[in-house]
C-alpha cells in the first residue's frame, strides 16, 4: 500500500512536471516542420514561470467563478493524472474512477472553464464557451465508445485493468482497437483544441474555440490554465498509449520495472508528440460546421469498433 | 479466443479494409479516393498472401500478385492520369450528404454481421469470421456506387465492390479457381479501360462527368 502510495505521487507529480515539456517538443516538432526557428523546449515552462510573476488583472464584472474556474481546472488535470496509468500499474486513485468517472471529470474542468468564460460577459468568452460546448458534447459519446470498446476486452472499466490485459497477458492483435484508434485520435485533437478542430496558436478571434474562453484571464490564472492545458494534452497522450501501445508500464508489485517504463513512457511521448505534429502539418484547420461530421465520424468508427469485436473477437 | 498468430494480423487487414471502405464513403476528393482505393489493394493483397501462406493454397500468391499489380499499381496510376487529364479532383458531389451517408454504412454494416453470422458457421475455413467484413465491404461500395454522381466515383465504387468480393472469396472458400480469377482480374481491367474512354466521351458529349445529365435519354 505505501508502495502504491509513492508511486502514486511520484506519478502524477512526474506528469505535473513533464507535461509543459510535451507541449514544448510538440511545438519545436511543428516548427521544424513548418520550416521556422523552433522555440526551445522549455519554452512553456519559461512562460508559466512569466506568468506567475506578473500581476493579476480582473475584469470588472468576474466573479468568484471567474477566480477559481482556473484552480479547478488544473486540480481536474492533476486528478486525472493519477488515475491513468502512465508509468506503473498499481496505483490506489485508480478504483476511486473508471473510464467513465474519468471522461466525467474533463467534462466537469471543460464546463467550469465555460462558465468561467461566460461570467465576464464578453461577447468572445460566450462564442468560445458555446463553440466548446458543440465540440464537446459530440466529442465526449464518442471518447466514452472507444473506452468501451477496450472494456469490452477486458471486461473491466477499470484502466489498471484494461492495461493489465493488452499489455501483461498473452499478446493478442485486436482489430477493433484499429477503430478506436482512429477515433481516439479524432476525438483527442478535439478535446485538446488542436488541428483540424481548432488552432491552439491562432491570434484570429473568430476562428478561437479554446482561446476564446480565455482571452481575459492573465498572471497566475492564465499561466494555471496553460499549465493545465499542457497536462490534459499529457494525461490525453498517457490515455493513448494506455489503450493501445501499453507494454512497457510496469505491471502492479514490479517495482524493479519501473526505469523501463519511465524510458518508455519518455520514448513514446518523443513519437506520439512528433506524430502529433506531423498530422497537425498534414492538415489544415476544419470550418467549425464541418467538425459534427468530423466528431460523428469519430463516433461511428468507435461504434464500428464494437461491433468488430463481436465478430472477430468474442 | 486462441487464434493463431497470421489469422490474428488476417482479422486485423480484414478490419482495415473496413476502415478504408468508410473512409472512402467520407472522402471528399477524387484524388483521396483514389489513394484509398490503392490502400485498399494493399490490404488485400497482403491479407491474400497471408491466407495463401497459412494455408498453403498457391494459387492465392498468384491472385495476391494479381491484385498488387492491378488495384495497386495499374489502376490508380490509371485513375490519376485520368483525374489530371479531365481536371476532375474538385470536391466529389454526393446525392445524400456524408453523415447520413455514413448512418446507413452503419446500418449495411450491421445488417451484413448478421447475414455473415449464420454462414460463416457452416463455412470450414480458418479465415471465416471474415466473411461479414467482407459483405460489409461489398455493401459500402454499392452504397457508394448509388451515392455519387460522378462517373469516376462510381467506378472506384464498382472496383471497390469488386475488392469486397474478392476478399468474401478468400475469406469462405480460399478463393476461386485461378483461371476464373485470371478472367475477373481481365475482366475488371478492360473494364476501366473502356469506362476511360467513356468518360472522356461522356464529358464531350455532356460538357461534365455528372450522370444527372444522362438520366433523360431522349432529344428534345
Amino acid at each position: 500500500m505505501t508502495a502504491g502510495l509513492i508511486l502514486q505521487t511520484f506519478q502524477t507529480v512526474l506528469a505535473i512536471l513533464l507535461a509543459p515539456l510535451l507541449m514544448g517538443w510538440v511545438n519545436q516538432c511543428r516548427a521544424w516542420l513548418q520550416g521556422r526557428a523552433a522555440p526551445p523546449l522549455t519554452q512553456p515552462y519559461r512562460v508559466i514561470r512569466k506568468l506567475f510573476h506578473k500581476d493579476a488583472v480582473l475584469a470588472h464584472d468576474a466573479g468568484p467563478l471567474f477566480r477559481f474556474a482556473p484552480y479547478i481546472l488544473f486540480a481536474c488535470m492533476a486528478l486525472a493524472a493519477g488515475i491513468v496509468p502512465t508509468i506503473a500499474n498499481d496505483l490506489p486513485f485508480s478504483p476511486a474512477a473508471d473510464v467513465i468517472a474519468l471522461v466525467g471529470l474533463f467534462a466537469l474542468a471543460r464546463v467550469f472553464l465555460a462558465l468561467a468564460a461566460m461570467d465576464i460577459g464578453t461577447a468572445f468568452g460566450t462564442l468560445g464557451a458555446r463553440r466548446e460546448m458543440l465540440i464537446s458534447f459530440l466529442a465526449e459519446p464518442a471518447l466514452l465508445m472507444v473506452f468501451f470498446t477496450a472494456s469490452l476486452i477486458s471486461h473491466s472499466t477499470e484502466l489498471p485493468v484494461i492495461v493489465e490485459t493488452l499489455a501483461h497477458k498473452e499478446f493478442v492483435i485486436y482489430p477493433s482497437m484499429a477503430f478506436a484508434a482512429v477515433a481516439f485520435w479524432m476525438v483527442s485533437t478535439a478535446e485538446n483544441a488542436r488541428i483540424p478542430i481548432d488552432n491552439p496558436t491562432t491570434h484570429l478571434e473568430l476562428t478561437m474555440i479554446h482561446e476564446a474562453m480565455i482571452l481575459e484571464y492573465s498572471a497566475r490564472h492564465l499561466a494555471l490554465i496553460e499549465w493545465a492545458v499542457a497536462l490534459k494534452l499529457f494525461v490525453y497522450s498517457a490515455l493513448g498509449i494506455a489503450l493501445f501501445v501499453p507494454w512497457g508500464i510496469a505491471p502492479a508489485g514490479d517495482l524493479a520495472a519501473l526505469p523501463l517504463a519511465i524510458l518508455a513512457l519518455l520514448a513514446k511521448m518523443l513519437a506520439g508528440g512528433a506524430g502529433l505534429a506531423v498530422l497537425e502539418t498534414l492538415s489544415a484547420k476544419m470550418r467549425l460546421f464541418r467538425a459534427p461530421e468530423f466528431l460523428g465520424t469519430a463516433f461511428m468508427l468507435a461504434v464500428l469498433g464494437m461491433l468488430t469485436h463481436f465478430l472477430l473477437e468474442a | 479466443m486462441n487464434l493463431s498468430f497470421h489469422l490474428q494480423v488476417i482479422n486485423l487487414l480484414a478490419a482495415l479494409l473496413l476502415l478504408i471502405s468508410f473512409a472512402m464513403l467520407s472522402q471528399r476528393r477524387v484524388v483521396g479516393l483514389v489513394t484509398l482505393f490503392a490502400w485498399q489493394g494493399a490490404a488485400l493483397a497482403a491479407s491474400t498472401a497471408l491466407v495463401a501462406w497459412s494455408t498453403g493454397q498457391h494459387h492465392l500468391y498468384w491472385s495476391a500478385a494479381l491484385t498488387l499489380a492491378l488495384k495497386v499499381v495499374a489502376m490508380p496510376w490509371f485513375f490519376y492520369r485520368l483525374v489530371r487529364k479531365l481536371d476532375i479532383n474538385r470536391e466529389v458531389e454526393a446525392v445524400l450528404n456524408i453523415p447520413t451517408t455514413m448512418l446507413i454504412g452503419i446500418a449495411l454494416v450491421i445488417f451484413a454481421f448478421n447475414l455473415a453470422l449464420p454462414i460463416s458457421q457452416m463455412a470450414g475455413t480458418v479465415t471465416r469470421s471474415t466473411l461479414g467484413i467482407a459483405m460489409a465491404c461489398v455493401l459500402l461500395a454499392f452504397l457508394m456506387m448509388i451515392t455519387r454522381r460522378k462517373a469516376i466515383t462510381q467506378v472506384i465504387g464498382f472496383l471497390a465492390m469488386e475488392n469486397g468480393l474478392f476478399f468474401a472469396a478468400t475469406s469462405a472458400s480460399y478463393g476461386m479457381p485461378l483461371v476464373v480469377e485470371m478472367g475477373v482480374a481481365l475482366d475488371v481491367l478492360v473494364g476501366v479501360f473502356v469506362l476511360g474512354i467513356f468518360f472522356f466521351q461522356i464529358r464531350e458529349t455532356f460538357d461534365s462527368l455528372d450522370l444527372k445529365h444522362m438520366e433523360r435519354l431522349k432529344e428534345r
